[in-house]
């Protein structure tokens, strides 16, 4: 399989998405904002076709595109201008009604926007392998130097804004992480199926963890794993792959949650 | 040395709102070990809100450490107990995980913690006794213990005022107890300011040096033992 050069392009990129995707889905799913990733996707998919409207690449509009849904999302929730559902929802329809009017007037309601929506491991570039692993290193790297804020917030975000801690900066970077995790993960996994990525493997891995640090290391290993078995499923069976990834993680919950239910009887 | 809390001549409506603090002076020095009671609605987590800077006062001043509440430079010194619905009991952390994150502001957001940063952690989870605990999962806890982990975490910060609010809620007569008793073991043995704010204050009365009773304004301040004794009945104080 290592042969063709797409594969090893899929899975270098695939390996930086399987990782940033769940960690930074750690912070989402801890807030109860699990369903952002979707919103975000949804908005990426209008950023996309303004790509094709405007013949520029697609994934660089749908990173601005990404970025200024999930800023006005937090924005609307911050401000409580509106509930944070209500924030998404809003942010969630206009994406796709805008995507949707955008790709009709770039006519490109065809195959390669099909790739976007549900990735397709043919599409990614050299450049896009380039883009993907120095844009995805630079967000596991933030995650790793402000883990402990991002985590403390988590736990008591009321108390860290009592001691002084900028909580309503760290909400912007946990939302810039995922509006740059929806972009970056669109060639492999698609826009529609990126926030199961960012959020499956967290849900499994609290299943059989013991602590906040072990549930991203599990959930990042978890992230990997599904990333690499469903490309080489996609592979051998020419089957999509964003499918693939997200049933290889949902088979991945299924297992750890027999296991932990197993380990407390 | 300036006081730990002054609220001068302040009003607070939210916007569009009723007027919920009308005219409130509070002074509360460095050590003191103060209850504000009052019933639900009567704005003393309002007050509280206020107090810490995270409501800036329609009229009047709120000074923390002689400082206006909202750019106060002495933030990191507050060890603050959220109510319990707004903490993240649910998340999957351990007690020790929970505790460092009360070590944030003093130690910096970048990076991990130092040692001399983890040996004050586990001082602190030494103080309310859950050294045997400290790697086990939160949610494996029972609701006091998981008040204690987060009391612990607002030690962790070596606070100079400790802030509970509501910290009763969903804890048994027994937990209440015990907290009201280590609450009165941390203010003499550190010397810390300890604000209370509760609907009643049954657990810490024999505790405290000061009640504070709110009901839209300060209708008593004084030693417990002064309270009209009508007034014990916290239901008693709607009327």
């Amino acid at each position: 399989m290592f042969e063709s050069e797409f594969m090893r392009l899929a899975f270098a990129a695939g390996a930086v998405v399987g990782l940033l995707a769940p960690a930074v889905g750690f912070f989402l799913v801890q807030r109860q904002m699990s369903l952002i990733g979707d919103g975000i996707g949804h908005v990426a998919f209008a950023g996309v076709a303004a790509g094709y409207l405007l013949d520029v690449s697609p994934v660089a509009t749908a990173l601005v595109a990404s970025l200024a849904g999930a800023v006005t999302i937090e924005w609307l929730r911050a401000r409580r201008i509106t509930a944070g559902d209500q924030a998404l929802a809003l942010v969630f329809y206009t994406g796709i009604a805008g995507g949707v009017v955008l790709v009709s007037l770039a006519g490109a309601l065809d195959v390669n926007l099909l790739a976007f929506l549900f990735g397709s491991i043919l599409t990614v570039t050299r450049m896009d392998v380039v883009v993907i692993v120095v844009l995805g290193l630079a967000g596991l790297a933030t995650i790793g130097l402000l883990y402990r804020a991002l985590s403390a917030t988590v736990l008591d975000e009321e108390g860290a804004r009592v001691a002084g801690i900028p909580v309503a900066f760290l909400n912007v970077v946990v939302a810039a992480l995922a509006a740059l995790t929806v972009a970056l993960s669109m060639r492999v996994v698609g826009i529609l199926l990126i926030a199961a990525l960012m959020v499956l493997p967290v849900i499994a891995a609290t299943r059989v963890a013991w602590s906040m640090a072990s549930t991203i290391v599990i959930a990042m290993a978890i992230g990997l794993v599904s990333v690499f078995a469903g490309l080489t499923a996609a592979y051998y069976g020419d089957l999509p792959p964003g499918g693939m990834i997200v049933l290889v993680a949902a088979a991945a919950f299924a297992l750890l949650t027999v296991a932990g239910t197993l380990r407390r009887t | 040395m300036p006081l730990a809390v002054e609220l001068r001549a302040l009003s607070f409506a939210y916007p569009h709102g009723q007027t919920v603090l009308r005219d409130v002076d509070l002074a509360i020095a460095h050590g003191e070990f103060v209850a504000v009671a009052g019933p639900n609605g009567g704005g003393k987590t309002t007050l509280l809100r206020v107090a810490l800077g995270l409501e800036r006062p329609t009229q009047g001043e709120a000074l923390l450490f002689g400082e206006p509440a909202h750019a106060s430079s002495h933030r990191a010194t507050i060890g603050y107990l959220a109510q319990r619905a707004r903490l993240g009991v649910d998340a999957p952390a351990t007690v020790r995980e929970v505790v460092s994150a009360g070590r944030l502001a003093a130690s910096g957001l970048l990076g991990p913690l130092r040692r001399r940063d983890r040996a004050i952690v586990a001082e602190a989870i030494g103080r309310v006794g859950l050294e045997a605990v400290a790697d086990a999962p939160l949610r494996t806890l029972s609701g006091g213990m998981q008040q204690r982990a987060f009391i612990a975490k607002a030690l962790a910060g070596e606070p100079s005022l400790l802030v509970l609010d509501e910290p009763t809620t969903g804890v048994d007569v027994e937990a209440q107890d015990a907290l009201a008793a280590l609450l009165d073991r941390l203010h003499r043995e550190l010397g810390v300011t300890v604000l209370y704010v509760s609907h009643e204050f049954g657990a810490v009365e024999r505790f405290v040096q000061r009640l504070v009773l709110v009901r839209s304004s300060i209708v008593f301040d004084g030693p417990p033992a002064q309270l009209p004794g009508v007034w014990h009945d916290p239901s008693h104080v709607h009327v």
